[in-house]
């Protein structure tokens, strides 16, 4: 095939190899001592440099959410809380394929189509880089150790144990305690420096109610800690070093007692409405309901699309908070203020009587003002109504008088005295004025001058006069304490430090006149003529109270109102106003029903549920002072 | 008898190995001292390997299915007669190369690269087979040949390396290309390549390196040499294994951070971790004194090798027991060179200690040879 074989020098071959096996040896010793050479470089001389960029590398400082501060009622009921739950969020940016990761996961939990839909909708939102977005919450154990087994599979999703807030009572508070949710965008971009370092571990704030008022309150300071995470920034350990501890957020304590709260939810029902109970004596608000209501666990976690457009859509509007946003026309229940404001003023006298003829007519005027009896009766309240009966029996034509007399300077001043046409500052945010008109305001709003058959209206509760029920049940208790206003308040104490109110100016009135116009309200409930006297029955205590009606729509000069005929929606408001008891006034409750008719048969019923609510309370803890004492 | 002491007289040492009966180890064609440093490294590689997996089971008891295939594979190659390998040269070159083109027509492959064969299910890499093809054709054709070789035979021996080396270059496969050139390449060595051919050759391939670079490599090989040239540039991209993986072995110190332990290898920071750069976790849980066992081990193997060589009977085998051997120390030094980075990133697993399969059983293969030759009875000269 090839070269002879007796050609080939054998041992010159084995020669030239050994030889060659020797440099090769050589070469291979060489190489092989640069290796070393090169990792005792690495690893002795250059050690100390490798070691701090490896600690570089795995250690993080991460920031600890504090726990936000809990809510109680005044009782020590909790109406806020944090709940332990786990979430199961997907961090985008570690996902390679994040319809694959999903899909898998929807193998091992369940995910509604409104998860889905929420946790696409959180994706598009505004976040920091590398933030997880919530795709589950309240993942079960079974659900957990799933995930842990494909844990390999699941690049970029993590299962958190997370507080998430609970509130208890669910829609019993929805409106005056409110609800935290996600940051959103619009509030991210407001944040200053010293927000985002207070936020840096939180995912939520307080978006209503005392909430989003105490936020700052609540929130707490985060902590900071040292995290051993992996090239993917997940973390694996946290470290013991350089730990500084979250401050938990400070706790309220409210003045809101849970019981009349919710006796004021049950006897609203399911009607449209609102009760806001204030403690006279230091302004604290012990009940404000606004019906109906809503969950306000929905909205923690994030509220799917369709529930929200269901409570949203609703005619009956439960995201609406009526005792602070509601502005409804007082009615008559403006009527004490007014009649003690004419004493004070000397317009008129508790001699002063007029002839009540079931109308009122402005002089040189033939407009007709009627009074609420003229649909049942065409004789009025009679010939000789004075102060007393105009309140007892509300009687229009009286107001109408006292209103022309009085003229809308004087009445603004009562009015304003009381805190009409004002925020009452209370610490629930997003709080409307409502309306106290004023010669000023008309010219402004409107650019007219004042009428005055405007006056009429302003005396009788109407027009443009529009009142919040918490306005009304502050006036009310301004009126049980004989003038002394207090701002109302839900909030009692923050971490057991009391918080006092700043004072503001008093309604004066000589204690005569606030003996009569309490006595007149007292016969409103109490005396068989008295409007709302149907509630007065079987009560141990005496209250003090005036009902209300408001129009709705206006009725046209020479028109019947027919209640029946007119649609439910377009049917006068119910309202009630009253304290109690009438000695030593305790309690203060304002009362509006919509669309509910007469206030002394819709609304009074459930002022005195109210009241005797409170009296049963008072009762109950003064059994416990005595049997604690002795 | 006479004819017996006749030999005797002119071959001492051959006759001292016909008196004695033949150890079983040697009637088996097991070379211990070989053997053992074997088993040491693959236990070695297997504890390493544990770590360097995210302790994930999966990969070892994979591995170690692997290692039991080689061994046998190792045992089986061991029992070859070297006249056989010998005849059988031509044919398993020429397969070889028709694979390699049935690969750049057939082959399937990842990252834009075409390495695989499929047959029905079962896939494998054909340039496996030239690891070892390669040197068995330069030594058949050189040992048949005078040494050491005329210009003429040198240029055929470089044709016989190019055409498999440019092949899988195609696929593209660089570091493959590579190394089985220079396992051809080590036996024209052997067989005694006049070193003013070598140093032509350097001189060659210094003044060639610029139209290589312009013409011939590609970007991401060139990124390579950039890369090792400067890694900190490029911290996030192609700097990062680098860095990671300086930062394990520096930060590894003496005596490692101890088994599991290692911070760069645990929590991932070191890409490949468990397979071309494992010496990193290596270099990371067991330190600098890891290190040195594990290159003492390497060395031994190396040692034992060459001894064999040494000791072979014919050129043949002299010449195919030094390639193996050599080509073996190539591969261990150009893996740890990357993973220490002194060289460029070419993808060379290191030997018996990365994960996978193929690469083990052709080495366990060569090493079979490699015990074929050491323990062949002493031919009697025709």
């Amino acid at each position: 095939m090839s070269e002879p074989l007796h050609l080939k020098d054998y041992s010159r071959e084995a020669r030239i190899f050994a030889y060659r096996v020797m440099i090769a040896a050589v070469v291979v010793v060489g190489l092989s001592l640069s290796l070393v050479a090169r990792f005792y470089n690495l690893q002795v001389v250059k050690y100390r440099d490798y070691a701090t960029q490896s600690d570089r590398n795995r250690v993080h400082v991460q920031s600890v959410p504090p726990t936000r501060g809990l809510i109680y009622d005044r009782n020590g009921v909790l109406l806020a809380d944090n709940r332990p739950s786990y979430t199961l969020s997907i961090v985008k940016e570690r996902v390679s394929d994040l319809d694959t990761t999903v899909a898998l996961l929807q193998e091992l939990v369940t995910l509604s189509a409104a998860d889905m839909e929420n946790f696409h909708e959180r994706l598009q939102q505004r976040r920091r880089p590398f933030e997880a977005v919530p795709l589950r919450y309240e993942l079960n154990e079974e659900e957990i150790a799933r995930i842990a087994v494909n844990e390999y599979r699941l690049e970029g999703v993590e299962v958190e144990a997370q507080l998430v807030r609970r509130y208890p009572l669910g829609k019993l508070l929805a409106h005056s305690v409110g609800y935290v949710g996600r940051i959103s965008d619009r509030e991210l971009s407001g944040f200053s420096e010293e927000q985002y370092r207070r936020y840096s571990g939180t995912h939520i704030i307080g978006k209503i109610g005392l909430e989003k008022q105490y936020e700052s309150v609540l929130l707490g300071e985060a902590g900071f800690q040292n995290v051993e995470t992996n090239a993917r920034g997940r973390v694996l350990r946290v470290l013991e070093r350089g730990r500084i501890d979250p401050q938990p957020g400070k706790n309220l304590v409210l003045h809101l007692d849970t019981e009349l709260q919710r006796m004021g939810f049950e006897a609203l029902g399911d009607r449209r409405g609102a009760v806001v109970a204030i403690d006279v004596a230091s302004g604290g608000v012990l009940a404000i309901v606004s019906t109906p209501s809503y969950d306000p666990n929905l909205f923690v976690t994030g509220i799917s699309y369709k529930n929200y457009r269901q409570l949203n859509e609703s005619l009956d509007l439960p995201l609406f908070d009526r005792t602070l946003q509601g502005q409804y026309p007082p009615g008559s229940t403006l009527k004490p203020m007014l009649g003690l404001g004419a004493l004070q003023q000397n317009i008129i006298d508790t001699k002063f009587t007029i002839n009540d003829p079931g109308f009122y007519r402005l002089p040189g005027e033939e407009r007709l003002y009627r009074d609420w009896t003229w649909k049942k009766t065409k004789s009025g309240h009679g010939s000789h109504v004075d102060l007393y009966i105009a309140i007892q029996q509300s009687c229009d034509t009286f107001f109408y008088d006292l209103a022309y007399r009085m003229g809308i300077d004087r009445m603004h001043a009562v009015g304003a005295a009381f805190g009409l046409g004002q925020h009452t500052g209370v610490d629930i945010p997003s709080e409307r004025a409502g309306n106290w008109p004023s010669r000023q305001w008309k010219r402004s709003a409107r650019g007219l001058h004042w009428f005055p058959g405007d006056s009429l209206n302003v005396g009788l509760g109407q027009g443009d006069v529009l009142t919040t029920p918490l306005q009304l049940a502050a006036m009310t208790a301004t009126l049980a304490t004989r003038g002394e206003r207090r701002r109302p308040r839900l909030v009692k104490a923050v971490d057991s430090v009391e918080i006092v109110p700043r004072a503001l100016d008093n309604a004066i009135a000589d204690s005569r006149h606030w003996d009569y116009v309490f006595n007149a309200m007292k016969d409103v409930v109490h005396s068989a003529r008295g409007t709302a006297q149907g509630i007065s029955r079987g009560a141990t205590y005496k209250m003090a109270g005036k009902t209300g009606t408001a129009q709705v729509v206006g009725i046209k000069q020479g028109e019947y109102y027919d209640e029946e005929a007119l649609d439910e929606r377009q049917r006068d408001h119910a309202l009630f106003v009253g304290f109690a008891p009438y000695e030593t006034p305790k309690i203060a409750v304002a009362v509006i029903v919509e669309n509910a008719g007469s206030g002394s048969t819709q609304a009074a019923p459930i002022a005195r549920k109210m009241f005797d609510a409170y009296m049963e309370l008072e009762q109950r803890q003064l059994a416990r002072l005595d049997g604690g004492g002795s | 008898m006479s004819l017996a002491g006749d030999f005797r007289r002119r071959m001492p040492e051959a006759s001292h190995d016909l008196r004695r009966p033949l150890s079983l180890w040697r009637r088996v064609h097991v070379d211990v001292p070989l053997l053992l440093a074997l088993l040491a490294l693959t236990a070695y590689g297997l504890v390493v390997l544990y770590s360097a997996s995210g302790q994930n089971p999966y990969y070892v008891k994979r591995q170690v299915v692997f290692f039991v295939i080689a061994y046998m594979m190792m045992f089986a190659v061991a029992q070859v007669r070297l006249q056989m390998l010998e005849r059988w040269a031509p044919w398993l070159y020429l397969g070889g190369i028709g694979l390699l083109l049935l690969v750049l027509y057939f082959g399937t492959g990842a990252k834009g690269a075409q390495r695989w064969l499929s047959l029905g299910g079962f896939r494998f890499q054909p340039s496996e087979i030239l690891k070892l093809a390669v040197p068995i054709a330069v030594a058949t054709y050189l040992s048949q040949r005078l040494l050491p070789p005329r210009f003429s035979q040198v240029v055929w021996t470089l044709v016989i390396i190019a055409v498999p080396a440019l092949l899988i270059m195609r696929q593209p496969d660089l570091g493959t290309s590579l190394l089985i050139a220079a396992s051809g390449l080590i036996v024209l060595f052997f067989a005694g390549l006049p070193w003013g051919y070598m140093f032509g050759a350097l001189a060659t391939v210094v003044l060639g390196s610029w139209p290589m670079w312009q013409f011939v490599l590609h970007d991401y090989q060139k990124q390579r040499i950039i890369t090792l040239l400067n890694p900190e540039a490029d911290k996030l991209g192609a700097g990062w294994n680098i860095i990671q993986s300086k930062t394990a072995i520096g930060s590894g110190g003496l005596h490692g951070k101890g088994w599991l332990n290692g911070t760069q290898s645990q929590l991932d920071f070191l890409p490949e971790g468990h397979t071309d750069f494992i010496i990193a976790v290596l270099a990371e849980e067991f330190g600098l004194v890891g290190v040195l066992v594990l290159v003492a081990l390497y060395l031994w193997v190396i040692a034992r090798g060459l001894m064999i060589s040494l000791k072979a009977q014919d050129t043949f085998s002299r010449l195919l027991a030094g390639s193996i051997t050599l080509t073996f120390f190539v591969y261990v030094f150009v893996n740890i060179g990357m993973v220490a980075g002194m060289l460029p990133v070419v993808g060379v697993p290191l030997p018996l200690v990365s994960h996978g399969g193929t690469s083990i059983v052709t080495l366990m293969m060569g090493f079979g040879i490699l015990m074929a030759i050491g323990t062949e009875r002493r031919r009697v000269v025709r």
